[in-house]
């Protein structure tokens, strides 16, 4: 591990050096892009939804090191969860998963979260009749 | 400390000490550490020494050795240098100098127009060049100072500064060139060039950060920056650094002695760098024009991946190199040098700079060009980004920026 970029924790390293998830989807129901390359990143997320739960989730990333940790990061943690708990999700999350981010990386994050959120927008949109009632059991 | 081996492509950020410089400078600290302004031969006998090292420096650039000023750093003596020109012309509230300036320059200029100086920065072409009409046209009768880089530090382009001080001089303006890059690359010599004011910078060359010179051309009315003892011939206050001015000496005696040598050989590896990763590596631009260039210097723009994401593989490898200037890592905008040379968002980001120095071997560049490509065409596979989509223009870059703002200060308050 660098002993140079401290900046980063081991779990921050780790989802850069090993991204999670990375790609497109072919058949994606969902896809959100966010960012522009004068804001520094761009995350796109790609997501494949049946019966209102994210079954896959993908994503692709130009930015710096902590933004493609960042979008590996969601990607992991939105796996499984409804569209509902989705709708939810927050950039803490992300923070918290990868055990903290230098404050000047906080924004990467954030663009994780908009990332996901206009996924789920999109799927919404194709998807007018709202998938809300797979949410209830139990 | 890890003991893997550095590739250290990082050389206009700074460089190694010369074991020779070291070896000038140890006496300073062990036996003649006195104060050369005392009136007993311990102290006194430190002052020869300082003016060995002002000839050496002086010699390194053409100039006399009165006409050279130490200070504490490059810049220290940019901002010296605008500093004396408006405070010695108060008549004159004008300053001329580009946008691609090192910040020590910026700044400072930027600090006197919030006080109510005008400053023109001149813009450069896509090639990151002047337009000397242009340059001429801003110049007005209250006009202190043109200020315009002899060799920009991102990407080694270098400005006619010679042309600049006869435009200068036709029309009565004091002209500064910051020279910080150039030293030990290239030939410099005041009077070729005809400036009146010049900046050095130590760490450059071989010898420690923190110190550096100010020439200022014999009769240039000069108003002091540092205000104190009568040290540098009352022109600027501070007893002497005496071991970095020995160094600074020896650093200056040694890069004129090297100088057309170690220029070819650095021209020849940065060339082949240049040209392999040119071919090696699609959709990657130069950054700059091709000459007239330091020789040490390689901007390249590597499309759709992002810079400190290639630093951040690179350093894995022990590899060092850098996105803009050093100076700025850290801020969230991308290089002032590449937007002002109209490079788009995404190019300006994914550009990297490589500096070769003298301790550059044929060995590190055959290491730098057996990883980057890879390290590359990684990221490219993680980035959403092509010749077909190059941006995401569909995103409100207004209001990210707003809100990056608020996050920031939120932060700074918390
Ligand atoms: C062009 C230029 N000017 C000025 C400076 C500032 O020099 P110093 O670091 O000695 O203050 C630098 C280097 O950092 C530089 O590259």
């Amino acid at each position: 591990m660098s002993d140079i970029y401290t900046l980063y924790n081991e779990t921050v390293m780790d989802h850069f050096m090993n991204p999670r998830n990375l790609g497109d989807l072919a058949d994606a129901d969902g896809v959100g892009e966010v960012g522009a390359a004068a804001c520094g990143d761009i995350m796109k997320i790609s997501l494949k939804i049946k019966d209102g739960r994210i079954e896959d989730a993908r994503f692709k990333t130009f930015g710096c090191g902590s933004a493609i940790a960042s979008s590996s990061m969601a990607t992991e943690l939105i796996k499984g969860r409804s569209v509902q708990e989705a709708l939810h999700f927050s950039n803490q999350d992300v923070i918290q998963a990868l055990g903290g981010l230098p404050p000047v990386k906080i924004h990467c994050s954030v663009l994780a979260e908009e990332a996901i959120k206009a996924a789920l927008d999109d799927y919404l949109k194709r998807h007018p009749a709202p998938a809300a009632p797979a949410a209830q059991p139990t | 400390m890890s003991e893997r081996k550095i590739r250290y492509f990082d050389n206009n950020a700074t460089t190694p000490v010369a074991p020779e410089v070291v070896e000038a400078m140890l006496p300073f600290y062990t036996e003649l550490w006195g104060n050369p302004s005392s009136a007993y031969g311990f102290g006194h006998q430190v002052a020869g020494h300082i003016e060995a090292a002002r000839a050496k420096v002086a010699a390194l650039i053409g100039a006399e050795p009165r006409e050279v000023v130490f200070t504490s750093c490059g810049t220290e003596s940019n901002n010296t240098a605008i500093h004396s020109a408006l405070m010695a012309q108060p008549d004159k509230r004008h300053v001329v100098s580009t946008m691609v300036e090192h910040s020590a320059n910026l700044k400072y200029c930027e600090f006197l127009r919030q006080r109510g100086f005008e400053v023109t920065y001149l813009p450069v072409d896509g090639g990151g060049a002047l337009d000397l009409g242009r340059l001429e046209a801003a110049l007005r009768p209250d006009t202190a100072l043109v200020s315009v880089m002899l060799a920009n530090n991102e990407t080694g382009v270098l400005f006619p500064v010679a042309e600049v001080a006869a435009i200068c001089r036709r029309k009565g303006v004091l002209c500064h060139t910051d020279a910080v890059q150039a030293a030990g690359k290239i030939p410099v010599d005041v009077r070729q060039l005809g400036v009146d004011l010049l900046s050095l910078s130590a760490h450059k060359l071989h010898a420690p950060k923190g110190i550096g010179l100010l020439y200022v051309k014999r009769r240039t009315r000069f108003q002091p920056y540092l205000m104190g003892g009568h040290q540098e011939k009352g022109r600027r206050g501070g007893t002497e650094n005496v071991a970095y001015m020995v160094g600074f000496g020896r650093a200056a005696e040694l890069a004129l002695e090297r100088l057309a040598e170690s220029s070819r050989r650095i021209g020849a590896l940065r060339d082949r760098l240049e040209e392999t990763l040119l071919a090696a590596v699609p959709d990657t631009v130069r950054n700059g024009a091709k000459e007239p260039r330091l020789p040490n210097t390689s901007s390249l723009a590597f499309d759709f991946v992002e810079a400190e994401a290639v630093l951040m593989l690179l350093d894995q490898l022990g590899i060092c190199a850098s996105s803009g200037s050093a100076c700025t890592t850290g801020s969230l905008d991308p290089s002032h040098v590449l937007q002002a040379m109209g490079l788009s968002p995404m190019r300006a980001r994914g550009s990297l700079r490589f500096s070769l120095g003298s301790t550059t071997t044929e060995e590190d560049v055959d290491y730098l060009l057996a990883h980057l490509p890879g390290i590359i065409r990684r990221l490219r596979a993680i980035s959403p980004l092509c010749a077909a989509h190059p941006d995401n223009d569909r995103y409100d870059v207004a209001a990210a920026r707003a809100r990056q703002a608020k996050e920031l200060t939120s932060l700074a308050n918390g």
